[in-house]
């Protein structure tokens, strides 16, 4: 292999962000253009621990400015079978940071053979964030059970960290952390502690512009997790045109129209028929 | 035609400065948006005005039963949405004035017309400092006939048949332009010239339908609907109920 090979193939392999096109779109920008927006998801995350483990809880809602761009996404994230984490932020930041970190998670734990602990998340999560300034924009809540318990992490998208019985981030914390604050106490039963969380994450869908459409839970105990998709559904549609709208074909003026087939079929020339069991 | 432009506080010299590059200049914004949609349509022999009822600053819920909608007369219904609540209860507060004053001088009530005219001429004074109302005026004409009327934030006045307003409009106005004035659909009769030719059930239902369908994807239109039928006998009012998310 020459040396400019190796020299591509590390460039090739070397991993992080890309920039080549900054000074290009701030010129861009600098002329007039209008950069498109990443999509938020102006959202209401919640994290609590009781007894046996952990419940964390999202609404579904994520938003470009006042419009809904989705009106049932997963804001909470697989990062280990016994490691999950809410995001909030930039979708593609929430997204992209579990996941890097989900599978960086799962090479240590193959490397180890040991179950991944919370803070080794943590760390790499909290590292990576600090890195990028806060330009990464993934405001995050860790929970799950490891070796120590049940434990629970909040991230912020510069870096820092606080270790918490309660937490809620995103548009809608201020209405959810009303009712944690209100409400929480220590060793609540794991139904108590799912209703609880299932409380605050209504009082942001329903109190919160950002926040809306379902609610879903994870729990996380020393056995295990489930996942509660779509575990409380209180926005259905109310209502429909009676019948519905129909529109018969040709309804749309078209100017002309021809049909070119992608390929022409392949000629058999000759040849005797198949055989087909009688 | 040409319209105003969002950006009305730019126009009016007050508001945020542009990103030009030089010393900070401190300036005053009197502007706040409280969103919100109303949309209208007139039949042959009625007209129907809707409005949302929520009321909203940034991604804060003020008020699920703020309503958009005022009775200026029995044949006509003034309707502001995409606003700033202030300035929508301003003139409100001025047209009813107005209103006394036209009929003590006049000894009868104007037409949904002359409300119109008026509508405009106030929003017209305000040339260089707009009110952020975004209006339409539904009602009766003097034939009896189902009338709209809209308007930019300073007066520009126009005779429709289906018309929306505020945070929604962009939403909604191309599916009334398709089911109601049959755009893009060939083939389909053209309504006449004044109004559509649906049955009042069926424009309630297209109102109702379109809300939900706003109330899904924009975030500021939501909680509930007036939807208010004016016809011969009166303004009939009906809520209708939206999401609360």
């Amino acid at each position: 292999m020459s040396t400019a090979s190796i020299a591509q193939a590390l460039n090739e392999q070397r991993g992080g962000f890309d920039f080549e096109l900054a000074k290009r779109n701030a010129a861009l920008e600098g002329a007039g253009m209008k950069v498109p927006r990443a999509t938020k998801t102006g959202t209401t995350i919640v994290g609590m621990v009781y007894k046996d483990g952990v419940v964390l809880g999202a609404d579904t809602r994520s938003t470009q400015g006042p419009t809904v761009a989705d009106k049932n996404c997963q804001k909470i994230h697989y990062i280990a079978d016994n490691i999950w984490c809410c995001g909030a932020g930039t979708a593609a930041d929430t997204e992209f940071t579990t996941a890097l970190i989900s599978s960086k998670v799962e090479l240590h734990r193959m490397a180890t053979g040991k179950q991944p602990r919370l803070v080794t998340a943590l760390t790499m999560l909290k590292r990576l964030l600090f890195r990028y300034q806060g330009h990464v924009g993934a405001a995050l809540i860790l929970g799950g059970v490891d070796c120590n318990g049940p434990a629970l992490y909040q991230v912020y998208p510069h870096g820092s960290t606080d270790y918490l019985p309660y937490v809620t981030m995103g548009s809608g914390s201020v209405n959810a952390m009303a009712i944690f604050e209100s409400e929480y106490k220590d060793g609540l039963t794991q139904e108590e502690a799912m209703k609880l969380v299932h409380k605050a994450v209504l009082s942001g869908i329903f109190n919160d512009l950002g926040s809306g459409s379902n609610v879903d839970l994870c729990v996380i105990t020393r056995e295990g997790h489930t996942l509660h998709r779509g575990y409380d559904q209180p926005n259905p549609r109310r209502f429909r045109y009676p019948g519905g709208f129909t529109y018969t074909n040709g309804t749309t003026p078209t100017l002309s129209s021809s049909f070119t087939p992608s390929r022409t079929p392949a000629a058999v020339v000759g040849g005797a028929g198949m055989e087909v069991d009688a | 035609m040409e319209t105003m432009s969002r950006d009305v506080a730019a126009m009016s010299g007050y508001g945020a400065s542009s990103a030009a590059a030089g010393p900070t200049m401190h300036q005053w914004s009197p502007y706040v948006m409280n969103s919100g949609t109303v949309m209208a349509i007139c039949g042959k022999d009625f007209a129907v005005i809707a409005g949302d009822t929520r009321m909203s600053v940034g991604y804060q819920i003020q008020s699920r039963n703020v309503g958009k909608l005022l009775k200026v007369t029995d044949k006509a219904v003034l309707g502001t949405g995409g606003h700033c609540q202030a300035d929508t209860l301003n003139l409100q507060k001025l047209l009813r004035a107005r209103m006394v004053q036209y009929e003590h001088q006049n000894g009868k009530t104007p037409k949904t017309s002359a409300v119109a005219q008026l509508v405009s001429q106030m929003l017209y004074g305000r040339r260089f400092f707009p009110l952020l109302t975004k209006n339409i005026v539904a009602g009766l004409d003097e034939d009896g006939v189902g009338c709209v009327y809209t308007f930019d934030v300073v007066g520009c006045l126009e005779r429709v048949r289906v018309a929306c307003d505020g945070s929604a409009e962009e939403l909604i106005q191309p599916v009334l332009d398709n089911l109601l004035e049959r755009q893009h659909q060939q083939d389909k009769p053209k309504p006449p010239p004044l109004h559509v030719d649906l049955s009042r059930e069926d424009v309630v239902n297209i109102v109702k339908d379109a809300f939900t369908s706003a109330g899904e994807r924009d975030i500021t239109t939501g909680d509930h609907v007036d939807i208010w039928v004016i016809d011969a006998s009166g303004v009939h009012q009906e809520k209708f109920d939206l999401k609360y998310d």
